[in-house]
């Protein structure tokens, strides 16, 4: 059939032009990140070689990016999946927290079960941290009372209050109380970790969550009436499909996403609940989301493309003695490209 | 009239357009003379819409060349077009509803400078509503006004900004008869001044009353070109469907007589609701369907007819009163339990209200059917396509391609989606708003048709027109809605337009006959 042989050319093409489009935002930025690395008095070709060699090209590098990936790739879908019914998830960031939180009651309350029990109830309560976290501003959005945008932001702000209060009072570790943390979790709670690395059962949780995200979209009904929210909320709402309902739903499985990447890095990284426990992955997580247009092809590459840049901070900061910061500037110029470069057209589709 | 010796306006010449695998305009020559008012007449999906887009530059033809005034000009953009003088109306207005007229119409001004007048704009829209019987109110705030106006000013911005091809894509498609009268007188004073009209309709009679020249296309291809003298309704029918196409509708001469049924299929009892914003409030409505019949709803758009179809499907609560579906109180019951429980609904706007445009055709057919595809966690994709394939073709449908996105269909053949998904699960009641318009001669028919069949398999219709024709050829009762009220209740034959017309615009006091 020459339809769909033409059809077929025609996808192909687009993915070539759309990979190419990418590539060209990553080559501007990285040109105009040079420009101010130069101007710091830097050599910016050192600073990326060295970026390059601590990464991608040396097995310690990059099994730290894997490690930066678990919880990017959590934190992008839990913002992609309530996108889709056109919610805008900005409090991943304060549900990675609350996911934190509860799987480390889970370990510290329950230190003597077995970690066939003891594993699995921290997952679960990591992901209801979160979604409660992300379901009080889903009743606030479905009951038409406050903007889900407004909601999700301020409590991110109280997430991490909430986790400095128990570490600072009643977790408060005797042992080191020098810094405030939690006593070390049990070895039943902690996540299994690989060859020696930190990578840890976080990334197959992660890979497992976009598998199950593409196919809930793609292949079930629920991911056709979630999309047809998104599409037409009052076309979906007139043709019978409970709205209300889908808006708690999806923030509160996007916001148990995000507590799950918080329950990775205390049970996975930390071993202990701490503060500063994430270097904002909430937020890196909603760019990733966003710039990947919510498809989770994109995610996974934008997530390994962010786990670089975070790694080039940490680089940065030792090779060049700049400061970690300074790949904030960095991200931002790729969003700002991209947005400008992006018709406007709403978001991502 | 021919123009044999004067240019064109605007020609197009050798125009196609392909989309996937449609053809939407295949080979297309049209000329636009000063004076003329041209009718671009064909089925649904015949390519028109394709065809005046590529007019006004908002659409790339493949290929194909457009002349302006005998020389070939390149449309990048709707700014292209607009500089050169064509303008156009789209079918959904492009206005700003909390703006007022003069602000709507200023903005759409080029040659307007940063910090302008007011009054001047003001002063030239007074003028050119004179002028081209074209009155609006420059201050009214474009939500107020009634679509009839609406399209006044659509019209108006367009001349302001000195188009002299205005291109219109369906105008009367929402318009009341009295507004379609207006619109028409208006195009006799614009034809007066040389102005080149391309209008595009679904409604016969229109065009051999108005029309000078009339294209009529079909798939892509145009089928004939006439001119006034040569065109009856037979004549273009024929071309638009080829042979064997449908006639014009003629009214059923059986009137089924049916005993009343004691039990109705659906009744409101005292409903009224309150209204926000711009809608109108339901006062104290009684409304019975019984089973085996089509009650008609007349009134001017805006007397409550949305909210009285948004009352019945579930979206908007009682504020006293109770509603009733075949015994059951159902004054509370969700929209998704209304559907289910044998409720169909087509909508005044199915663009808006009945369908996903991003998505595909086939996914869209699914939405609202309830649980009756499901098949675990996905959907019995065979099941749904074989049911639809079915409502398809019992409304003389063709079934549309399924995987393209919803919105790129023509809007007539989303209208038609809409109604076949509703209609595929032999409803005990439809809802219907306006369920014909968009739709061409043919497909109208078989839609008023499914409806009666509906009504002789001893379901009801309630259906809700402006078209008092529609509504005499097909309603059983006839109910009269002014201002969220019943106004007046006729049986079948009864009723005179004349009297209905009092009614629908408040002028007589409720009669009962
Ligand atoms: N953007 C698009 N993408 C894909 N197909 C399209 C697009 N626009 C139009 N088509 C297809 O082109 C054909 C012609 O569409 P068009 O809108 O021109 O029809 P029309 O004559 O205006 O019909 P109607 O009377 O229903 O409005 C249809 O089959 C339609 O599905
Ligand atoms: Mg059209």
């Amino acid at each position: 059939m020459p339809e769909a042989r033409m059809a077929a050319a025609l996808r192909t093409s687009q993915a070539v032009r759309i990979s190419l489009r990418y590539a060209l935002v990553c080559a501007v930025a990285l040109a105009m990140f040079a420009a101010i690395l130069l101007a710091a008095g830097k050599d910016p070709l050192k600073a990326y070689a060295d970026t390059f060699t601590y990464t991608l090209a040396n097995a310690y590098g990059f099994s730290e990016l894997l490690v930066r990936m678990t919880p990017l790739l959590l934190a992008a879908v839990a913002v992609a999946l309530p996108s889709r019914l056109g919610l805008i998830n900005v409090g991943g960031e304060g549900q990675l927290y609350l996911g934190a939180w509860m799987a480390s009651a889970g370990a510290l309350m329950f230190p003597g079960l077995p970690a066939w029990i003891l594993l699995p109830l921290v997952v679960v309560m990591g992901f209801l941290g979160g979604a409660i976290w992300g379901a009080i501003p889903g009743v606030l959005r479905a009951a038409k009372l406050v903007n889900e945008t407004i909601a999700t932001l301020l409590l991110n702000y109280i997430a991490p209050l909430i986790v400095s209060f128990f570490i600072f009072g009643p977790w408060r570790a005797v042992d080191s109380s020098a810094y405030p943390q939690s006593s070390a979790f049990p070895e039943a709670a902690r996540l299994p970790s690989f060859f020696n690395t930190r990578i840890h059962a976080g990334i197959l949780i992660s890979l497992a969550v976009l598998l199950a995200y593409w196919l809930i979209m793609e292949k079930t009904r629920w991911g056709v009436e979630m999309r047809a929210i998104g599409g037409n909320p009052e076309a979906a709402q007139r043709l019978g499909i409970p709205v209300a309902v889908w808006i708690v739903i999806a923030l509160a499985i996007g916001g148990g996403l995000a507590g799950l990447a918080g329950m990775g890095e205390v049970m996975g990284i930390h071993g202990r609940l701490r503060q500063g426990l994430s270097p904002g992955y909430g937020f890196t997580g909603f760019l990733i989301s966003w710039l990947a247009g919510g498809r989770p092809l994109g995610i996974l590459f934008m997530a390994f493309l962010f786990a670089i840049i975070t790694s080039a901070g940490d680089t940065l900061q030792i090779t060049q003695g700049l400061p970690y910061s300074v790949v904030n500037i960095l991200l931002a110029m790729i969003l700002f490209i991209v947005l400008a470069r992006r018709p406007a057209r709403g978001t991502a589709k | 009239m021919t123009h044999p010796v004067s240019t064109p306006l605007l020609e197009v010449r050798g125009i196609s357009k392909r989309y996937g695998a449609v053809l939407a305009n295949d080979q297309v020559d049209l000329s636009l003379y000063g004076g003329e008012v041209h009718a671009l007449l064909g089925e649904n999906g015949a390519g028109k819409s394709t065809l005046s887009k590529i007019m006004y530059g908002f659409t790339r033809p493949d290929s194909g060349e457009i002349l302006l005034g005998g020389k070939p000009v390149d449309l990048h953009s709707p700014r292209d077009a607009r500089a050169l003088g064509i303008g156009m109306v789209f079918q959904n207005f492009l206005l700003i509803p909390a703006l007022s007229v003069l602000e709507n119409i200023a903005l759409f001004l080029t040659d307007l400078p940063p910090i302008f007048r007011r009054e001047a704009v003001e002063q030239r829209i007074r003028e050119f509503g004179e002028r081209f019987g074209l009155v609006v109110d420059p201050w009214a705030q474009v939500r107020q006004l009634s679509v009839g106006d609406q399209q006044k000013v659509e019209i108006l911005k367009l001349l302001l900004a000195q188009a002299r091809v205005l291109i219109l894509d369906e105008p009367t498609k929402v318009l009341a008869p009295h507004e379609v009268v207006a619109l028409f007188r208006v195009f006799e004073v614009l034809k007066a001044e040389g102005y080149s009209i391309l209008f595009i309709t679904h409604k016969l009679r229109e065009v051999v009353a108005c029309a000078d020249r009339i294209t009529v296309m079909r798939q892509g291809r145009v089928e004939g070109r006439l001119t006034s003298g040569q065109a009856d309704v037979d004549t273009l029918v024929t071309m638009m469907f080829g042979e064997g196409g449908a006639g014009e509708p003629t009214a059923t001469g059986t009137v089924p007589e049916q005993p009343p049924s004691t039990l109705p299929i659906f009744e409101l009892r005292g409903a009224s609701s309150k209204a926000t914003g711009s809608e109108t409030p339901l006062k104290n409505l009684d409304v019975s369907i019984g089973a085996g019949e089509i009650v008609g709803v007349a009134g001017v758009s805006g007397s409550g007819q949305k909210e009285l179809g948004d009352l019945i499907l579930g979206l908007r609560p009682l504020s006293t009163g109770s509603k009733w579906f075949c015994g059951a109180d159902a004054s509370s019951w969700t929209i998704a339990r209304i559907r289910e429980s044998g409720v169909a609904f087509v909508p005044e706007d199915p663009l808006v209200m009945a369908a996903v445009p991003g998505m595909s055709v086939r996914e869209n057919l699914v939405l609202g059917t309830g649980r009756r595809y499901w098949k675990g966690a996905t959907i019995n994709w065979r099941a749904l396509e074989v049911a639809m394939g079915k409502s398809f073709s019992a409304l003389a449908f063709p079934v549309p391609g399924l995987d393209p996105p919803m919105g790129a269909l023509s809007g007539g053949n989303l209208q038609r989606v809409v109604i076949a998904r509703e209609m595929a699960h032999k409803p005990k009641l439809v809802v219907a708003l306006y369920p014909t318009r968009g739709l061409d001669v043919r497909s109208a028919l078989s839609v008023r048709d499914l409806l009666r069949r509906v009504r002789d398999g001893g379901g009801g219709v309630l259906l809700i027109s402006e078209d008092l024709e529609e509504l005499a050829e097909m309603a059983d009762r006839l109910l009269v809605l002014y201002g969220g009220a019943i106004a007046g209740e006729f049986k079948r034959g009864v009723w005179q337009a004349e009297q209905v017309g009092h009614l629908m615009t408040g002028s007589k006091e409720a009669l009962h006959a």
